[in-house]
């Protein structure tokens, strides 16, 4: 699969909103979910001390 | 030679290997979601059909795969807490609920932006996406449920029972394009007919699966380090942990 330009591949074919709407909100809330795991096991360890 | 099944059901000796595993399983999701969004953007051809509307299903497919697994583990695990009344097991399925929710809501919002260039339509309640939206429902129920009770044990018993009981709505969900006229396509991967699709589009779906999957377990297991943290914070192991990680 060639796309020829970076525009071709951004625009997907003129569904460029559908595709790169669902993988951005997916990469979004996987890296949320990590934020958030970060940040609770922060927490555990600050309650302990 | 004997075997101590149990060594790693106790807080104490499982908490070093979960932190271990997850190391390895994210690095392990890393390389395969490379490996699959290769595959998916850059060898995959474009759908006859649907254009490059299709590539959604990299993603689509996957979670929604993962959103019904996650559920059945998580059912699992609080059954073996009722029934063994394992500390561990509770702490699991209390760990596994968000990352399932995560995946549902995941498999919807793709779902939905898939559905829309090829449907016409962003939502229509047929009984895939019903069944599907229930499925968050019961993940959302559960950690409402858990979160509204004090004694961790008790929370633990009563989203057991929650999980299992919600457990029947897994198989609805994927027998759902079977058992009703759906909107929602029918399987393209099954265990008893050749895939429909193009052998690199499976490759590559398959490979974010198991992307997806790794994923999972090393999220799960970074949060169930959480859950044991708070729960066990008076245990010795607790206190040195937390004292080496300041």
């Amino acid at each position: 699969m060639s796309w020829g330009s970076l525009d071709n591949f951004l625009a997907m074919g003129g569904y460029g909103l559908y595709v790169w709407g669902s993988y951005a909100v997916t990469l979004l809330l996987i890296a949320a979910e990590l934020v958030v795991l970060a940040r609770r096991k922060r927490n555990a360890v600050n309650r302990i001390q | 030679m004997s075997i101590n099944w149990f060594k790693y059901s106790s807080p104490q000796t499982f908490f070093p290997l979960a932190g271990k595993l997850a190391l390895g399983f994210g690095l392990l999701a890393l390389l395969a979601c490379g490996m699959g969004l290769y595959l998916g953007f850059f060898v995959a051809p474009t759908d006859a059909q649907q254009g490059e509307a299709y590539r959604i299903i990299f993603i689509h497919v996957p979670a929604a795969w993962m959103s019904m697994f996650l559920y059945v583990v998580m059912a699992f695990w609080g059954g073996i807490g009722l029934a063994f009344n394992t500390r561990l097991s509770g702490m699991m399925a209390s760990a596994i609920a968000p990352t399932g929710a995560l995946f549902t809501f995941i498999a919807l919002w793709t779902g939905s932006f898939w559905g829309k260039p090829t449907w016409g339509t962003w939502w229509v309640w047929d009984a895939r996406l019903t069944s599907e939206l229930i499925l968050l429902f019961l993940y959302f129920g559960f950690m409402a449920l858990q979160a509204s009770i004090d004694d961790p044990r008790r929370a633990d018993r009563a989203g057991a029972v929650l999980a299992l009981v919600g457990v029947v709505n897994v198989p609805i969900i994927y027998f759902s394009v079977k058992w009703w006229n759906t909107l929602h396509q029918g399987a393209s991967v099954s265990l008893t007919k050749a895939p429909s699709m193009a052998a690199t589009m499976l490759t590559g779906m398959l490979i974010m699966s198991f992307g997806f999957w790794f994923y999972s377990i090393a999220a799960v297991l970074l949060r169930a380090r959480c859950i044991m943290l708070v729960r066990e914070r008076s245990a010795d192991w607790a206190g040195q942990y937390a004292r080496g990680a300041a």
